[in-house]
């Protein structure tokens, strides 16, 4: 297990959105412009490498029993943090996060790290699986971003790229791709299409349906 | 208030007009029974904590509260984060041990799913819509038990239809959590025609 391996896995193979199904509330949330994707993205990497930092340099001085707790406030003083950098120096941005920079806290990618990784290895690699995972949900967050933007307003970041139907274009945005559903749509088609390329990702069935015995002609 | 009860448990649905408590909403609905469980410890959790989250904060930590101390300064509102998950991991411990003494059936059939309620944004993110909204008292009492039956509504009904789902044909690579993306997608659809609903 190289520090290589903690940064790469987490891009495709292991990625906590479409395979540990980690962390999704925010991932669906804050996609609705290019721009939001990509402040959440730097702020939840950010929280990811501090906290597996922090609690894996505590984690030999953490008691089992009260170690959520624990892990939950270093979590949620980390982020604190953050959205006071930002209401101070991106106001505009934070108003339009809304609550979701708060909600990093009980986001379970964060906590679910921990957990699992930080409580149990040294700094370094934990700081590295943080990068890594936080670059992973980065890539689903920007793809969903771009193309909700991209397909609902004809344009990224703010910049028109194709002239719109009601500027006497040919572009019709699709009002859909700003509203709540189009995020689940473009998600679980994106979880089809990295199953398609990874086909061991497939979840087994827990039980076999039972084919019709006497199948007539 | 009615128009807000009904706001919170259709159009602003939490789970499928904000997305939250996703994790939970996807990991907890393969069985319609288990979902039931949840979906009633998430009303009671929510119903609690919105509103004590708002005494908390108007009554502590919102800038001037502490004006009869000689303090009129002091604006802990930063503090919102830590105190409200604070306040919420002691309800749900509360609500267990509570549910454990009074109620051991109950508390049973729910089992692993309360302490899990701590860390499932739906019950923050509803504290956290309460500052935002600046809602008074009875409103975020109000808020508390809709948005709560919204979420129980929301996943009971998903779980109904992925049970179904099982006898459905799908391509390999959409079976499971593809298709539960989708199937939420369609439902959140439903739920956006509900703003049509007033009361």
């Amino acid at each position: 297990m190289s520090l290589k391996h903690h940064l790469i896995s987490p891009l495709l193979g292991n990625n906590p959105i479409t395979l540990q199904i980690l962390g999704i509330c925010s991932a669906l949330a804050v996609t609705t412009t290019l721009s939001t994707a990509i402040t959440m993205s730097v702020a939840l990497t950010v929280v990811l490498c501090l906290s597996g930092g922090v609690i894996s340099l505590m984690r030999h001085h953490i008691p089992p029993s009260i170690r959520l707790i624990i892990q939950i406030t270093i979590v949620a003083s980390i982020v604190i943090v953050i959205d006071q950098f930002m209401q101070a120096f991106m106001f505009e941005m934070s108003k339009r996060l809304s609550i979701f920079v708060g909600l990093i806290v009980t986001n379970c990618l964060v906590l679910g790290r921990a957990e699992a990784f930080a409580m149990r290895n040294p700094v370094l690699p934990s700081v590295v699986d943080g990068l890594g995972n936080g670059l992973g949900y980065s890539l689903i967050l920007l793809i969903v971003g771009a193309l909700r933007e991209f397909l609902g307003t004809g344009g990224l970041m703010g910049v028109p790229l194709v002239t719109t139907v009601a500027e006497g274009g040919w572009f019709e945005p699709l009002g859909l791709m700003q509203l709540a559903p189009s995020a689940f749509f473009i998600l679980g088609l994106l979880v089809w299409l990295v199953r398609v390329l990874r086909p061991e990702q497939v979840e087994q069935p827990e039980f076999r349906l039972k084919a019709a015995e006497d199948r007539r002609p | 208030m009615s128009e807000l009860l009904i706001k919170s448990i259709f159009q602003e649905n939490l789970a499928l007009s904000f997305f939250l408590g996703m994790c939970t909403f996807l990991a907890v609905s393969k069985r319609v029974d288990t979902a039931v469980g949840l979906g009633l410890a998430v009303i009671v959790v929510q119903a609690i904590t919105v509103p004590v989250n708002y005494l908390i904060f108007n009554l502590l930590l919102i800038e001037g509260a502490w004006g009869w101390a000689g303090l009129p300064d002091v604006d802990l509102t930063f503090l919102k984060l830590v105190s409200f998950i604070g306040v919420i991991a002691a309800m749900v411990q509360i609500l267990e041990m509570a549910l454990d003494r009074f109620a051991p059936r109950l508390y049973r059939a729910l089992g692993i799913f309360l302490p899990l309620i701590t860390v499932n944004c739906a019950i923050l993110g509803g504290s956290l819509f309460m500052v935002e909204r600046h809602y008074d008292f009875e409103q975020s009492v109000v808020y508390g038990i809709g948005s709560g039956i919204g979420w129980a509504l929301a996943i009971i009904t998903f779980a109904a239809i992925r049970e179904r789902l099982k006898y459905s044909d799908m391509p390999k690579g959409v079976e499971g959590l593809a298709s539960a993306f989708i199937v939420t997608g369609l439902m959140s659809l439903g739920f956006s025609a509900f703003s049509l609903v007033t009361p």
